[in-house]
């Protein structure tokens, strides 16, 4: 059995848990005071050590990003915060900003001290008001308490903080299409090398963290690397907010050790919605292949998963009852690739576009056999063939459930949808019209 | 640009605050989209010349920029966004058939206003709340675990002029253009506002402290 190790949302129910008074109170701040005491080499040799890796889905060791900046040449060099948030599934960021958002500007501050960066952005998605708002206000309270500004408490150390807000596309979670948008562009992916870590904000030195894992360095620092390598297994250290929704009793964020299970998580959020039989689930979101209930004791972590032929992704744990159809839900995951796809690259742009044409004339029962071939052939046509990794997300669903769910879209082909959509419903309702396409 | 010269000193002066926040102008080219539609409700071909003089730029290019993302509005967008969602998990659970009813109730379909302009209809993709679906958003605050009853009153408060109160965060929706004003990077004053943290976002943390896993640590 497995404990569940809060850090990151260990102050979310306090009072104000947002403001700087409350952060203060549980000690928040100190990592800060002590980062600024420390050479900010041997701050990137922690995070090193700590084994951190990326959560915001590639998993790459954040201390190892950190060390790809190239020397100091006396210009700028920009630590980029993506808070971005549009997985599908993903939904860990928001609900720790909304709740923890001096967490995250302390370890903004630990991170430019480090890389020597004067000038932090924090990209938000521009769907989340409320966030946005808390953002804002921890900023203006940071400063005015010298935790950003000139000479932070007397170290010397020079550090603005500006949080912008995207406008509405999932792209710019992908960090160099995040770059584009920042910089005032549509966001579109870039040709990589060079990476960010040699040219990334108007062109300069950047590094691209997601929210969690700069989150997560504070309490590196402040407890220790030894304290962090304690938790997680061998590849894969720390812990991690894992986000269940879907078909479980109590959905929500479970903050645990990589290297956790389905099952250990499923029986802390009250097993399946009445007791119902899992079917399909997604251990990183929309993007990472597929699972079933074979895969309930697969560790959570970032070799086991791949090793069982996924991703852990964001650790976004979409769970699925037998009362759904696959074909139904990796037709809306599909929409939402065409939807987001940037245009850029054709595998893409078309691809997603043909994928969504035959998925839904496959889910209306007005498929033939032949296209589920063609869908595979036509993900073998988009994977590993366009800038960024939108396009390979979007095939990811569709070969797993093929390849765990063939006889469902067969059933499709030879007389349409078999599930009644109102028993995957939280409510009940009497179906009344076909459910229309989606925009 | 038609701009009353009350209304364009003030765009002027908060198009400067929004310029100094970055090092290279043109990265304020989003939040001066933002701001824009908080004046106009869209973005208009005066907010489009506005934005191009401030970074210069042609207009030809911050159009460009503009129509790439789905937050920027081509049309007077009404007082109300009120967004579905309908990505695989949240239309799972509900999401289409509470759709489906809002789409009946409101008269309109996706991107669609309302002949009163209160309500622009969208079907929204996933918007980070998926422990909370079925999930609607309205001026991009939360409305957690939806049922189509649920859904439809808040469309009746919004058609019957009644304020709107969000299931997590604010406790008044704002309108499309305050919103839009908090989007481009103006506080207003509601950060402290709370409509208390949700079940799912403390379930784990809950097991944690009954289980007293925490002093263990």
């Amino acid at each position: 059995m497995t404990d569940l190790t809060p850090v990151l949302s260990a102050t979310w129910d306090a009072k104000e848990s947002w403001t700087l008074d409350t952060y203060t109170d549980h000690g928040g701040y100190g990592a800060l005071k002590k980062a600024l005491g420390m050479a900010p080499g041997d701050l990137i040799q922690a995070v090193k050590d700590s084994g951190l890796r990326g959560r915001g889905g590639a998993g790459f060791p954040t201390g190892m990003k950190w060390g790809f900046l190239p020397p100091d040449d006396g210009g700028p060099r920009y630590l980029v915060v993506n808070a971005d948030e549009s997985e599908p599934g993903t939904c860990k960021d928001i609900p720790f900003m909304l709740s923890a958002p001096h967490n995250l500007i302390e370890g903004v501050a630990i991170t430019s001290f480090a890389i020597g960066c004067n000038h932090a952005f924090i990209y938000l998605r521009g769907e989340v008001t409320h966030v946005y708002r808390r953002l804002l206000q921890a900023v203006r309270e940071a400063y005015e308490a010298g935790h950003l500004g000139k000479d932070i408490h007397g170290s010397g150390f020079d550090l603005d903080v500006t949080v912008h807000a995207g406008a509405g596309a999932y792209i710019c979670g992908e960090e160099t299409a995040l770059l584009d948008s920042l910089e005032g562009r549509r966001g579109q992916p870039r040709l990589k090398p060079p990476f960010p870590a040699v040219a990334g904000l108007y062109a300069r030195p950047t590094v691209v963290n997601n929210v969690e894992s700069v989150s997560s360095v504070p309490a590196i620092i402040e407890r220790g690397v030894e304290w962090f390598t304690a938790m997680g297994t061998e590849r894969s250290k720390g812990m991690g907010l894992f986000s269940l929704s879907g078909h479980v009793e109590r959905p929500g964020q479970y903050e645990a050790p990589l290297g956790i299970t389905l099952r250990e998580l499923l029986d802390m959020a009250g097993g399946m919605r009445g007791g119902k039989k899992l079917k399909f689930w997604t251990p990183g979101g929309s993007s990472t292949p597929i699972f079933t209930d074979e895969h309930l004791d697969t560790p959570l972590d970032y070799e086991s998963v791949g090793a069982a032929g996924s991703m852990l992704g964001t650790r976004a744990l979409q769970i699925f009852d037998e009362t759904t159809c696959v074909v139904r839900a990796v037709t809306r995951w599909t929409e939402f690739y065409k939807h987001e796809s940037c245009g850029k690259c054709t595998p893409c742009r078309e691809g997603t576009y043909w994928l969504t044409q035959i998925l839904k004339r496959l889910e209306a029962g007005r498929g033939t056999g032949a296209d589920i071939q063609q869908l595979l052939d036509t993900c073998d046509s988009i994977l590993g063939r366009s800038f960024c990794a939108l396009g390979d997300g979007a095939t990811s669903s569709i070969s797993s459930a093929i390849k765990y769910f063939r006889e469902e879209f067969d059933a499709h082909v030879e007389g349409g949808c078999p599930f009644d959509h109102a028993a995957s419903a939280l409510f009940a309702y009497e179906p009344k019209a076909i459910e229309e396409a989606h925009a | 640009m038609t701009y009353t010269p009350e209304t364009l000193a003030q765009l002027e002066a908060d198009a400067a605050d929004i310029v100094s926040r970055y090092p290279v102008k043109r990265s304020a080219l989003l939040p001066l989209l933002h701001l824009v539609q908080s004046v106009d409700g869209y973005v208009s071909p005066d907010g489009i010349a506005f934005c191009a003089t401030t970074v210069e730029l042609t207009s030809a290019e911050v159009s460009a920029v503009a129509t790439f993302y789905t937050q920027y509005k081509r049309r007077p967008n009404g007082e109300y966004q009120v967004g579905v969602c309908t990505t695989a998990l949240c239309a799972i659970m509900g999401g289409d058939e509470i759709w489906r009813q809002v789409s009946e109730k409101a008269g309109v379909g996706h991107d669609e206003t309302t002949a009163d302009g209160k309500i622009t209809l969208e079907r929204i993709e996933c918007n980070a709340a998926c422990d909370y679906a079925p999930v609607m958003m309205v001026n991009w605050e939360f409305f957690d675990n939806m049922t189509p009853d649920r859904a439809l009153r808040v469309v009746d408060d919004i058609l019957e002029g009644r304020d709107v109160k969000p299931t997590r965060g604010s406790h008044k929706v704002g309108t499309f253009k305050e919103t839009e004003r908090v989007l481009a990077g103006f506080e207003d004053g509601r950060a402290n506002e709370d409509q208390g943290v949700g079940d799912p976002t403390l379930a784990g943390l809950k097991v944690a402290r009954e289980q007293g896993w925490e002093e263990k640590r």
